[in-house]
């Protein structure tokens, strides 16, 4: 059918502008946003396999990617808080300690 | 009937658990609970021996063999060991004398204890588990729980010579007991597994005294010969014999009753109650008992030399058990097992005496073991003066005493069964024996004292404890005689009848004259006599004479009071290289070679490790591409794989 490829075009852009995004930024936020756009185009692919196939499944994934991702909000923006507090900026840049 | 034999070695065994686990507790609030009950286990397990001995005796000769099965301990295949007990005339004399003499020396360590240094309950489970191991080796019934109560009673050993261990001496000479023990436990166990391998070809897959003993005719004379040979070697490191006698000396380092308990009357004589147990084997294979008999006659003769200088009072007595041992394996040699057993017997009576005199003499002068700080000491502590003089006598082999009747019954049948020069050897080295144990009581006893002014204040007699069993021993040395007078003097030789069922007789003895046993016997006697006129000559009577001597034979006398060089000799030919070889193994091979081989990997995980962690940025959006790249390149894979 027509509208899966737009659907499937349509997610796959979603997801490399998210991959762009999340490499390219440098806020936090902005790479935490750019994460949450990635998410909306694999949904968006899920969703119209689903629909093409007749089954709940990939709806049913989708269920579960945005409560994880309705966590994963919560729990990134209490460390972007922390991060801020500690040293006046979100900046991931500067944040490059997670070595040896 | 005899059901409860196994409670005999329990006794010592509950005494262990209940001082090993609540001892130290017991030690600060009621420390005299401690020996009450370490003398009682051991007094319960000799009164029960004693109800059991007389429950054998009742039976007639011929059934006089009772063996207990306790449980199964070992099953494998057709091979099977059990933890059985064996009653019969040989395993009751031994636990006799053995849990009668412990108990007596228990006693005698409440008074020597009490107030020494070291845990008191220690030293009380310590000895209670010697008791133990000691039991389960004279009552075993195969020769695989005998091994056990065997290295038992050597750790119990290394344990109690290295009691005083804060003092570095008496760990080594802990340590040399051990090791040297190692070196005969080994051949021991080489032996067993060949006695097991032989007569497990013919299918008689057992340890079981009775078992081996009805089926050792299977073997070949070689492989006896060999097994006997190996044990042999076993027992010249348990009861001190030459080339393994070294160790004993040193073992003096210990507290006072457990010399006399462990290292004089006891533990030692256990090579001869294991040859005796076997004298099945040994007697299939002559030159094996020609072997025990030279290695003893050599070993009774130079030990009496190095005791002749020795001024150690400790290692007098030290080196006569060692001598004693010998004229034990000289009688098992020729062939007169029981001889053998009545001179473990009487031994034990006398010796054990004598060391707990030394202890109470010790007790008296501050523990000075010199002879040279002696002296004079007849009129202060009269009790023990009379017992170790009384000990002496029997031990010297006065006429009428406990040892003149073993003494002499082992140089009567060296004689008669065809050994004219090691009897020769024996007779001299009574004479040594009367020599330097009178010169003990001469120079401990005699003369003016020589301790200093302190010591000489605190002279004491030792408390009732101590002296108790002292006479008690005293008494034993005195009639223990009796129970093996021979039949040229009137008696009847019950212990040789006792044991008859247990022994197999090597060669005749009818075929020398009553009046021949009777000059041998007036031989020893005079040479016993000159000894100690010899003794008391030159102790009491012209008391230059000794270092005159000295002088004049300075090379003799050195090497004597050196005892022969063999610690140094056995030092530079064993001791050195072993010590070289296992310094280059330490830092030649595992030093240089294992330690470098495990750095050497931890080195290179650690270079790789130092180049790999350059791409370790710390940057999140490196991450993030590396990450991409990965799986742009699984998709890739997947893709091109499907397709």
């Amino acid at each position: 059918m027509e509208y899966q490829s737009v659907f499937l075009g349509l997610g796959l852009a979603l997801f490399l502008i998210g991959t762009a995004g999340a490499l390219v930024r440098r806020t936090a936020i902005v790479v935490f946003l750019s994460i949450e756009i990635m998410l909306g185009g694999v949904n968006l692919v899920f969703l119209t396999f689903a629909r093409s196939t007749q089954s709940a499944d990939g709806a049913f994934m989708v269920m579960c990617i945005m409560a994880v991702a309705a966590v994963e909000a919560a729990v990134g923006l209490a460390i972007f808080f922390r991060m801020y507090q500690k040293t006046g900026s979100i900046d991931v840049e500067r944040f490059n300690l997670l070595k040896w | 009937m005899f059901d409860y034999i196994w409670l005999i070695p329990v006794f010592p065994l509950i005494g262990v658990l209940v001082n090993g686990i609540l001892g130290r507790r017991l030690e600060e609030t009621n420390k005299s609970s401690i020996h009450w009950i370490a003398c009682s286990a051991v007094g319960l397990a000799f009164v029960l021996t004693v109800v059991t001995f007389f429950q054998l005796l009742a039976l007639p000769g011929p059934e006089r063999l009772v063996e207990y099965v306790w449980f199964e301990w070992i099953r494998a295949g057709d091979f099977s060991v059990s933890i059985a007990y064996q009653i019969d005339p040989l395993s009751m004399v031994m636990c006799l004398f053995v849990t009668g003499v412990g108990f007596l020396i228990h006693i005698y360590s409440i008074g020597y204890m009490l107030h020494s240094e070291g845990r008191y309950y220690r030293y009380f489970t310590y000895l209670n588990l010697f008791m133990f191991s000691m039991i389960n080796l004279v009552l075993a019934n195969n020769f695989l729980l005998m091994f056990l109560g065997w290295e038992g009673v050597g750790m119990c050993s290394y344990l109690l010579i290295g009691f005083w261990f804060s003092n570095l001496d008496n760990a080594k000479a802990g340590k040399k007991a051990f090791i040297t023990n190692r070196v005969g436990d080994f051949a021991f166990l080489i032996a067993l597994f060949l006695l097991m391998i032989s007569l497990g070809e013919h299918g008689v897959w057992s340890l079981r005294f009775t078992q081996v003993f009805e089926h050792a005719h299977l073997m070949p004379q070689g492989v006896v010969t060999a097994v006997c040979l190996l044990f042999f070697i076993g027992c010249t490191a348990k009861s001190a014999q030459i080339p393994l006698y070294v160790w004993l000396p040193d073992a003096m380092a210990g507290p006072t009753p457990v010399s006399a308990l462990i290292h004089a009357a006891t533990m030692v004589t256990s090579g001869i109650y294991f040859i005796a147990r076997s004298n099945v084997l040994y007697s299939m294979s002559p030159l094996s008992l020609q072997v025990v008999a030279v290695i003893g006659a050599l070993t009774a003769f130079m030990a009496a030399t190095i005791a002749l200088t020795q001024n150690d009072i400790k290692r007098v007595l030290a080196y006569s058990t060692v001598s004693q041992l010998g004229y034990m394996f000289l009688g098992l040699g020729v062939g007169a097992f029981s001889a053998g057993i009545f001179h473990v017997v009487t031994h034990s009576f006398f010796k054990a005496l004598l060391f707990l005199c030394a202890g109470s003499v010790m007790h008296a002068l501050a523990n000075e073991q010199d002879m040279r700080f002696m002296g004079g000491l007849r009129k202060k502590i009269p009790v023990t003066y009379i017992t170790m003089l009384l000990g002496t006598l029997a031990i010297a082999g006065f006429p009428g005493l406990s040892g003149f009747f073993s003494k002499d019954e082992i140089l009567w049948y060296t004689f008669a069964n065809g050994h004219p020069v090691l009897w020769l050897i024996g007779v001299i080295t009574a004479g040594m024996t009367a020599f330097y144990m009178f010169r003990l009581i001469f120079m401990t006893f005699f003369n003016e004292c020589r301790a200093s002014q302190d010591v000489q204040k605190h002279i004491h007699e030792s408390p009732k404890s101590m002296t108790v069993p002292m006479t008690v021993l005293a008494v034993l040395s005195i009639i223990g005689g009796a129970i093996g007078v021979p039949a040229a003097l009137g008696g009847s030789n019950r212990i040789e009848h006792f044991l008859e069922p247990v022994m197999h007789h090597v060669g005749g003895h009818g075929h020398h004259s009553v009046s021949t046993e009777y000059l041998l016997m007036i031989i020893s006697v005079v040479i016993v006599f000159i000894g100690i006129g010899l003794a008391y000559t030159m102790y009491v009577r012209k008391r230059e004479l000794p270092h005159e001597l000295a002088t004049k034979f300075q090379w003799l006398y050195t090497a004597m009071l050196n005892k022969w060089y063999v610690d140094e000799i056995y030092s530079l030919l064993i001791v050195r290289p072993l010590h070289a070889l296992s310094v280059f193994l330490w830092k030649g091979f595992d030093v240089r070679v294992i330690d470098g081989a495990v750095n050497g990997v931890a080195h290179a995980v650690g270079w790789c490790g130092s180049r790999l962690r350059i791409i370790q940025s710390g940057y999140v959006q490196a991450y993030a591409i590396s990450f991409l790249f990965g799986a742009a390149l699984l998709v890739m894979y997947s893709v091109f794989a499907l397709v």
